[in-house]
């Protein structure tokens, strides 16, 4: 079973890549995307086939390791 | 019947098709045909400059390891030696450069460790188009990115390097990368197998396609479908080679091994080859058995693979335990895949099947030696001229000559390059005792007094303009540098970047640089120890300048005495040693004053160089030199102005002779502030010294004048009685910083 | 005394720490490999600069599981004075044994050199030497230096003393100019509440011989020597 984990930056964060990104785009002549925030994604590749227990198992290494719980916010999608 | 389009996707000729089928007695396969094209590509083999680089100057009692292994090394004393080499990696930093400069930084590093040697030091020569164009920023941006990328991950320090900007490099950014190590000097590995039936192992990471025709690319030139060739480069893990580094040395000093090189262009196919034909014996691998991190790799794919952090070790006959417990303890797998065998074959298995068997000799020793056509090209004989009388007014936005240098000063090519070099941790092992920016890196050598110190230097333009005396320049300069810093040059590495060899102008500058380099390198005692070639540098036809890039490594036997490029204090005498002649062809002034590539570029009387680097070693040791900073770009006032930066504002003021160049006096003022002649160096001393300077620059006939002292806040130059600079340094100093950040400053809140 | 420096796959300063403290500062040091957990006996502990683990996924966020940090995590509950010095900081953040995080420079790019700290407060083991208010000059070089913790958790930290070196001119002033990285209130280094684990991401083992630019980095090792020998670990404000 595969779970996606989303890492992004918790909204008070400042994140100077994406605005540097954001700063790319705006002179590439995209004005119209006002913000970028950057994040991380995760394919987690889980040897149980049922999505209740992938969805725990993602939570929980998301907590231990992918996503520093200070700075950073996640969630989980199971397919 | 082989399929002309295959042959051409392997950059193998007919004719050299037709040597193939010679040697093997039959047709190759695929496999066979893939390897043959990488190990005869001009990148391995050399084919089109090896009858040149046999030329070159490579021995002397200070050289341990001249070219043929995978570095060279030289002793410094103390039972020690340098391991040093430069090498490019310039096709793959215009295709992705974050990855192709930092995939070149990885693979010079191996090359030095793989020797056995701990590397302490970077350096590296980059070349782009101009700065004004938003495409040109984002490739130095990403070479930038990657080397410190790479080089601060795995924690050697970048310590020095140079960055030059010309329309030529454009489409063709040159990335040439240095690196230096020590090693006991007894304690220095080859990359040789030898020993029937040792064991072959292969350690780092697993192999997958990436990279696969690197070596191939690396000798084509670029056109539109560039773009389609991407795949073809690596992406680099620093943090594995920082395993791999420290495992392979902790595995060295145990003494177990035979040889052991690592696996970079060409991949498997070249160390496995190479290693065998040095020792004379034939390699046995099973592909099976190599780390893969794809699945369905073919022997062809895994052969060719330039999967980087790989290295490949021949164990002594009883060690393997030991080999594979030291790198499982840096969480290292070392997996045998084959033997070494005494049929001179290198023999390609897959599941015990063979499916490759070609003479290792064929491979390397026998790969095809050209002499290309060479002919003087035409564009010479226009561009060689210069008549100082027709020059015409210059730029109207100097109006005079503190214009002149401040546009010089504020020019990327001169201007400060600390926005790239702050990016590169410079600091760590704690032995950089001369920063980026103060003239040759210099790095102490822990447990002994001693320091070295190395330069890499190059002038394109020089090159265009006259390739042989450009690239004995290169060498003057390099070791120049060396010698400023106060330790005497030992030995040379080079790294020859030139447009397509297959037309006979190219080839004529390339033998013409070669020619340079050798009569150099002899004059100034500094053998080749090893280098590198990279050649097809062109775009569409349009060719780089021919530039020939040298490394120089030096000794200070006392680290104490190192010397930098900074005024110390005010009321010191400056000393001019050398003789401006006003030269301004091929000049940095004449580019941007006139916008002119024109003229021959300065004369040298390499006896003189010699004497004046003698005597800068000697003066160092005396303790006589305050600061020593050579003339290049821009002449004697950029010397004069750089002199002053980073000082805290201590300025200068001095006069110097007027040349007679033209009819115009503004344009021999210009000469003699702005001329590019070399074997010129200013030096500070403390007032009392002055005189003892003078004498023993006489005995060694070096001409020395006292032309100023340190002092105020400006920067004073008359030139033949009438002040023609003057300028605040602090002023100066602002333009300098910069030059080059204020392309990519941007505040981030 | 002995300084115990860990080394962790990917560390690159731990020749450095060695270096300052055996042969520069005249004490006893010794390796401790990441696997272990045997401190051998060290009296103070140092967590290196580097990349270790390449720095993958995030800056010390795999080095804090290595089996030697509960023995670190014990020694330090127990008072033991332990240093970290920039990556080694950041494994400390990612330890939760200073409250905070490390996020990308605000400039984006990695930054080395010079800079100067204040020394905030001298009642810890790595400061006792120091006067406060001194400011001290060494360099950084990291790509990550940008401190960050919620408002609640700056205002705890300003209110229990626990910034210890703060990034100023060499006038000694806090300004934005002197700030390298971002880091809120110019944070160049913090201590825990019981005030015997301090981070910072300057790097005081590159500032201890004048001929590399700087010797003010001794201070902080000497502190360390100082308050072991006088058996007063930390004194409690």
């Amino acid at each position: 079973m595969r779970a996606r984990v989303f890492v992004t930056l918790k909204p008070s964060v400042f994140d100077p890549q994406g605005k540097t990104i954001a700063d790319a785009l705006h002179s590439l002549g995209y004005g119209g995307v006002e913000d970028v925030r950057q994040g991380k994604y995760f394919e987690l590749d889980l040897a149980t086939t049922e999505a209740a227990q992938a969805r725990t198992l993602a939570a929980e290494v998301a907590d231990k390791l992918l996503a520093n719980p200070v700075i950073e916010s996640y969630r989980i999608e199971v397919e | 019947m082989i399929d002309p389009k295959v042959l051409e996707r392997h950059g193998l000729k007919p004719d050299e098709y037709d040597r193939i089928v010679a040697f093997m007695g039959r047709d190759p396969n695929l496999t066979e045909l893939g390897i043959f094209s990488v190990m005869w590509s001009e990148h391995c083999s050399y084919k089109s400059s090896r009858v040149h680089l046999k030329t070159l100057p490579t021995g002397g009692p200070q050289v341990l390891q001249g070219p043929g292994e995978n570095a060279g090394a030289v002793d410094i004393g103390e039972g020690l030696a340098a391991v040093f080499k430069i090498e490019s990696h310039n096709h793959p930093s215009f295709i992705e450069p974050y990855q192709g400069a930092a995939t070149g930084v990885g693979g010079i590093i191996r090359d030095i460790f793989t020797m056995g040697a701990r590397p302490i030091a970077l350096l590296n020569s980059l070349r782009f188009g101009s700065l004004e164009e938003p495409a040109t920023r984002r490739i130095l941006e990403g070479v930038v990115a990657g080397i410190a990328g790479y080089g601060n991950s795995i924690g050697i320090p970048t310590v020095g390097g140079e960055i030059a900007f010309e329309p030529s490099y454009a489409g063709n950014p040159l990335v040439n990368v240095f690196c230096l190590g020590i090693a006991k000097a007894t304690d220095i590995i080859k990359g040789v197998a030898e020993g029937a039936g040792n064991a072959v192992y292969y350690v780092g990471a697993k192999t997958g396609r990436d990279g696969i025709h690197g070596a191939t690319m690396a000798s084509a030139e670029f056109d539109d479908k560039s773009a389609e060739k991407r795949p073809a480069v690596q992406v680099g893990d620093p943090f594995m080679e920082k395993l791999l580094l420290e495992a392979c040395l902790e595995v060295m000093k145990t003494d177990t091994l035979i040889g052991i090189q690592d696996m970079g262009a060409a991949g498997l196919t070249c160390s496995t080859t190479e290693m065998g034909s040095r020792g004379g014996a034939g390699v046995e691998i099973d592909v099976a058995l190599v780390p893969q991190r794809e699945t369905g790799m073919t022997p062809y794919e895994i052969m060719l693979s330039e999967s980087q952090e790989r290295m490949l070790l021949v164990v002594k006959p009883g060690r393997e335990a030991e080999v594979e417990r030291i790198f499982e303890k840096w969480d290292l797998h070392a997996s045998r895949i084959g033997k070494v065998t005494t049929d001179g074959l290198l023999r390609v298995k897959e599941n015990g099947m063979v499916v490759a068997e070609i003479p290792n000799r064929a491979l390397t020793d026998e790969a095809p030696v050209y002499e290309r056509p060479m002919s003087k090209p035409e564009y010479l004989a226009e561009v060689q001229k210069l008549d100082l009388d027709a020059l015409g007014a210059r730029d109207a936005r100097l109006r005079d000559d503190n214009a002149a240098l401040l546009a010089l000063l504020g020019s990327p090519a001169i201007g400060s390059k600390r926005w790239v070099y702050r990016q590169y941790d410079h600091m760590v092992r704690t032995n950089t005792v001369n920063m980026p920016g103060m003239g040759a890196g210099v790095v102490r050598i822990k447990d002994t007094d001693r320091a070295l110190a190395m330069s890499v230097d190059g002038n394109g333009r020089y090159c265009y303009l006259d390739p042989r005396r450009g690239a004995m320049l290169a060498v003057a300069e390099a070791a120049r540098n060396v010698a400023c810093a106060g330790a005497k040059p030992l030995a040379a590495t080079n790294c020859l970047n030139f447009g397509n060899p297959e037309r006979p102008g190219i080839m004529w500058q390339f033998g013409q640089a070669v020619d340079g380099i050798g009569e150099a390198c002899r004059a100034l005692d500094t053998p080749i120890t090893g280098g590198n070639v990279s050649l097809y540098n062109e775009t569409d036809g349009q060719s780089i300048y021919p530039t020939p890039v040298i490394g120089v490594v030096g000794l200070l036997e006392h680290a104490d005495r190192v010397v930098s490029r900074c005024f110390r204090s005010a009321g010191d005498a400056i000393v001019l040693l050398g003789e401006g002649r006003g030269e301004l062809g091929g000049s940095e002034y004449l580019k941007v004053a006139h916008g002119l590539v024109q003229g021959g570029p300065p004369s040298l009387d390499l006896k003189a160089e010699r004497a004046l680097q003698d005597l800068l070693v000697e003066l160092a040791s005396a303790r006589l030199m305050r600061s020593a900073h050579d003339c290049s770009d821009g002449g004697l006032a950029v010397t004069l102005a750089e002199c002053t930066f980073d000082t805290g504002g201590i300025g200068a003021d001095v006069a110097i002779d007027d040349v007679k160049v033209a009819g115009s006096a503004d344009t021999n003022r210009a000469a003699a502030l702005f001329g590019e002649s070399a074997s010129r160096v200013v030096v500070s001393v403390v007032p009392d010294a002055a005189a003892g300077v003078l004498k023993r620059a006489k005995a060694a006939g070096v001409p020395a004048r006292v032309i100023g002292q340190t002092g105020g806040h400006d920067l004073r130059i008359a030139v033949g009685g009438h002040v023609a600079v003057a300028v605040a340094v602090s002023d100066a100093e602002r333009v300098w910083s910069s030059a080059v950040e204020h392309y990519f400053a941007k505040q981030v809140a | 005394m002995k300084f115990g420096i860990v080394v962790f796959p990917g560390s690159n300063c731990d020749h450095d720490a060695y270096h300052a403290t055996k042969h520069v500062l005249g004490q006893d040091a010794e390796f401790l490999w990441h696997k272990d957990t045997d401190l051998k006996g060290a009296d103070v502990l140092m967590l290196p600069g580097g990349f270790s683990y390449g720095d993958y996924l995030r800056t010390g966020a795999i080095a804090r599981f290595s089996p030697i940090m509960r023995e670190v995590q014990s020694f330090a509950a127990k008072g033991g004075p332990v240093l970290g010095i920039c990556n080694g900081f950041q494994i400390l953040l990612e330890a939760g044994l200073i409250p905070g995080a490390m996020l990308r420079n605000r400039g984006v790019k990695f930054v080395c050199q010079q800079v100067h700290l204040r020394v905030e407060q001298t009642d810890t083991p790595f400061t006792c030497a120091a006067r406060k208010g001194q400011v001290l000059k060494m360099p950084i070089a990291h790509g990550e230096g940008n401190y960050f913790a919620e408002p609640a958790v700056i205002a705890k930290l300003e209110a229990n003393r626990q910034v210890i070196f703060r990034y100023v001119t060499a006038a000694g002033e806090v300004t934005d100019e002197a700030n390298p990285n971002g880091s809120l209130a110019g944070i160049a280094g913090l201590c825990n509440e019981a005030r015997n684990v301090v981070g910072l991401m300057p790097h005081p083992e590159r500032a201890c011989e004048s001929a590399l630019g700087s010797a003010d980095g001794l201070v902080i090792l000497e502190s360390a020597v100082q308050s072991i020998k006088s058996g007063v670990l930390v004194a409690r404000a």
